[in-house]
């Protein structure tokens, strides 16, 4: 599960979310949330780094964390971070046609949820608190409601237009 | 007064105290609960199931997280808690690859025994098909980890983190996806484990095991051209016949030594010998550096554990570190230039020498670059043991032989290396002598002794002559980190810091026979130790007559010589490995 390293870690960028959020074990989850701000995803160097920086923790017990959660990433976000919904409702309305459906338009594979253009990522989520409008989508804060494999081709397309 | 609290195992009445846990109670009352995860040395996690009891009025209840309450009812074995152990297991081995008989652990095994005794024969969910299976890690000296063995019992995570502090195993994903790794699916070698074994000897199943060295040590010995010798380390004599149903701290030496023989060993010497030896030049450097104001407090150095921890995680403290080579690192050179000058028709490029020790990391010292050609094979207790079986030898029966000269004899202060505080201890004897010049009178510090978990730090202060030296004495690395941060606070008070990394000293090493589950154990070893050295005429390393004869011969006469200095001292690097350092 080697992940290429985009962006070069910045340590004093790290202690700074240290100080900022308080260098204990406890406040471990704010922290990779802060870095996971700054990066998109959370570098193994940064994880080695305040595993060995937080006293009681270990760049092992802080990969647990990290895999342990869905909210974290271990490969760089896309810039358009594409959110199925896949809740009981939206499930029984068809959201893994839509999430096959985007994985094939962007040729991602369930190691890879990363567009090679670093564009798109794709993840999903259990309920979006939207159950009426299922399936649901959301792209960066942005709601789609009622996708159907069609429909998420165009959303995508017309971003990728706009990106060009 | 009603001050008695009793609780009631299967309608029998027990009377319990402080026992943490119900299974402590169960196991006092002389009954027993299958468990696959608890360990009384380590915290309670409560994962395996197996140890379900049947509380009334509570229902099922896991014996090993619930602690025991005045007038409690449990039943051990009922239909339920039977369905409920036979369930556990059928899941785990729908996980597992059950690859039992050329497994490392068979007939060690926990699950494969509980698995035996609960009578699986069907598992009725579906199982791993082979391609889900994962790589084997075997890229280091010491340790093997099958991660398709692992039942996620978390033993190994909590030895990693509460005896070394240092968790380089953790668990990974979550649910059904869950793994026991390092970082980031790294080899062992490649994050900064080491290799002290912990992991292995709490591993209820073969998912962590010993790098085995015994087929190239069968090669060697088969090798006509080659003169195989064998050195014997102090906690191997009391801990080895355990493998043949010999009492924990029984010393089995002179057994051993047979063994050897038997097998096909060409010489036999003890470890203890070089024990006395590091002794010499460590008492040595500690008063050179004390009376040329050298850098104090001065580290012990035999424990390669230790060292890799120093090096990879404190580079900045190797200043500290001795640097006299472990007994394993100085007995192999001196063989090597010095037994062609005693025996007939040996060449040192002819021989190959072969340690047993208590430990997986003395197979990483072995290897280091500074040491490597010097211990051509290591060898742990276990394996030891297996060969001495594989050769069909009946250890029990056998007669009691001597060590070979010049390298054989040793003194009581060797012996009790084997057990935390005896390097100090032993060291403390000399050093008052190279001191003084008199004899220290009570050579027992038993301030320096115990090998329970309430005993990992110790200090004691020794009075040579005015001279007050305090010592401190530690075991795990996680005690030994409380030290070092003491150390660089500027609130250290003492002048000399031995650390071994296994919890109690080498006795609970990781290359030892499986103990995992009685505390007592290593307590029972570490008094087999300091038997032998009360029983002992020779009670100080410089007055054993062979170590005389050594440096009167070989050495130059007198510890720290030149001789001495070129085979019996070693250098250290920085390995602070963690990629951090690199980033900027």
């Amino acid at each position: 599960m080697s992940v290429e390293n985009p962006q070069k870690i910045d340590t004093s960028r790290l202690d700074e979310i240290l100080e900022e959020c308080g260098s204990k074990k406890s406040n471990l989850i704010a922290i990779l949330q802060k870095i996971q701000e700054i990066y998109r995803y959370l570098p193994e160097e940064a994880m080695t780094y305040i595993g060995t920086k937080i006293e009681d923790l270990s760049p092992a017990t802080v990969f647990g964390v990290a895999t342990f959660y869905a909210q974290f990433s271990l490969e760089p976000k896309g810039k358009y971070e594409i959110k199925v919904c896949d809740g009981t409702a939206c499930h029984v309305r068809g959201s893994m046609p839509v999430l096959n459906a985007i994985k094939s338009r962007l040729d991602l594979t369930d190691g890879k949820m990363t567009s090679k253009d670093g564009l798109f990522s794709l993840e999903t989520v259990s309920c979006l608190g939207a159950c009426g409008l299922a399936p649901v989508v959301v792209i960066n804060e942005k709601v789609y409601p009622q996708m159907t494999s069609d429909a998420i081709k165009i959303v995508i397309d017309t971003l990728l237009k706009e990106e060009r | 007064m009603t001050d008695k609290k009793t609780l009631f195992i299967d309608g029998l009445e027990v009377e319990f105290t402080n026992e943490p846990n119900l299974l402590e109670v169960i196991k006092k009352a002389g009954m027993s609960v299958p468990t696959l995860c608890y360990r009384p040395d380590l915290t309670q996690f409560g994962a395996c199931r197996m140890c379900v009891v049947e509380v009334e009025g509570r229902g099922i209840q896991s014996s090993c997280t619930m602690p025991p309450e005045n007038g409690l009812k449990i039943h051990l074995n009922t239909e339920k808690t039977r369905r409920i152990r036979k369930t556990v297991l059928e899941l785990l081995l729908a996980n597992h690859d059950k690859e039992c008989l050329t497994c490392e652990k068979s007939g060690s095994c926990e699950l494969q025994k509980y698995s035996e005794e609960y009578g699986v024969r069907k598992i009725r969910y579906p199982e791993k098909k082979k391609e889900e299976f994962f790589p084997i890690d075997n890229y280091n000296p010491s340790i093997v980890r099958d991660p398709n063995k692992c039942i996620l019992c978390g033993a190994c995570v909590r030895a990693c983190s509460e005896f070394q502090g240092h968790s380089v195993l953790g668990f990974v994903n979550r649910g059904s996806n869950t793994r026991v790794e390092p970082m980031n699916g790294k080899h062992l070698s490649q994050v900064d484990c080491v290799f002290c074994g912990q992991c292995q000897t709490v591993c209820p199943t073969g998912a962590l095991t010993i790098k085995s060295a015994i087929d190239e040590v069968w090669d060697k010995i088969n090798d006509n051209t080659k003169k195989v010798v064998i050195q014997i380390a102090p906690a191997v004599r009391v801990a080895l016949g355990e493998e043949f149903n010999i009492d924990a701290g029984e010393n089995s030496i002179g057994k051993i030594y047979a063994a050897a023989r038997r097998i096909g060993f060409d010489l036999v010497f003890d470890t203890n010998f070089s024990a006395d030896l590091t002794i010499m030049e460590e008492a040595n450097e500690f008063i050179e550096r004390l009376s040329k104001g050298g850098v104090l407090p001065l580290f012990t150095s035999c424990c390669p554990a230790w060292v890799r921890y120093l090096e990879t995680q404190h580079p900045d403290m190797l200043k500290h570190l001795s640097s006299c080579k472990s007994p394993q690192g100085m007995l192999s050179p001196v063989v090597k230039e010095f037994l062609p000058k005693y025996y007939e028709g040996y060449k040192k490029e002819d021989i190959v020498v072969v340690s047993v020790m208590p430990c997986t990391a003395k197979k990483y010292e072995a290897v280091r670059e500074q040491l490597l050609g010097e211990t051509d094979f290591v060898l742990t207790t276990k394996e030891f043991a297996r060969m001495i079986k594989m050769a069909g030898i009946n250890f029990k029966a056998l007669k009691e032989e001597k060590a070979n000269s010049p390298f054989g004899q040793y003194s009581g202060a060797a012996t009790i290396f084997g057990a935390s505080g005896g390097v100090a201890e032993a060291a403390v004897r000399t050093a008052y002598n190279m001191v003084t010049g008199e004899e220290l009178s009570n050579v027992d510090i038993k301030t320096m002794r115990g090998v329970d978990a309430d005993s990992r730090t110790k200090d004691t202060v020794v009075d040579i002559k005015g001279t007050k030296v305090k010592v401190r004495v530690v075991s795990t690395l996680k005690e030994a980190e409380k030290s070092l941060k003491e150390i660089k606070s500027g609130t250290s008070d003492f002048q000399i810091l031995e650390v071994m990394a296994c919890p109690g000293g080498c006795v609970n090493g990781g290359g030892q026979p499986i103990s995992c589950s009685d505390s007592s154990i290593k307590e029972k070893r570490a008094e087999g130790l300091y038997k032998e050295d009360e029983n002992l005429e020779l009670r100080k390393s410089h007055q054993n007559p062979d170590i005389k004869k050594l440096y009167a011969e070989c050495l130059e006469g007198k510890p720290g010589s030149h001789t001495a200095h070129k085979l019996l001292h070693t250098t250290y690097t920085d390995k602070f490995t963690n990629s951090y350092k690199d980033l900027k």
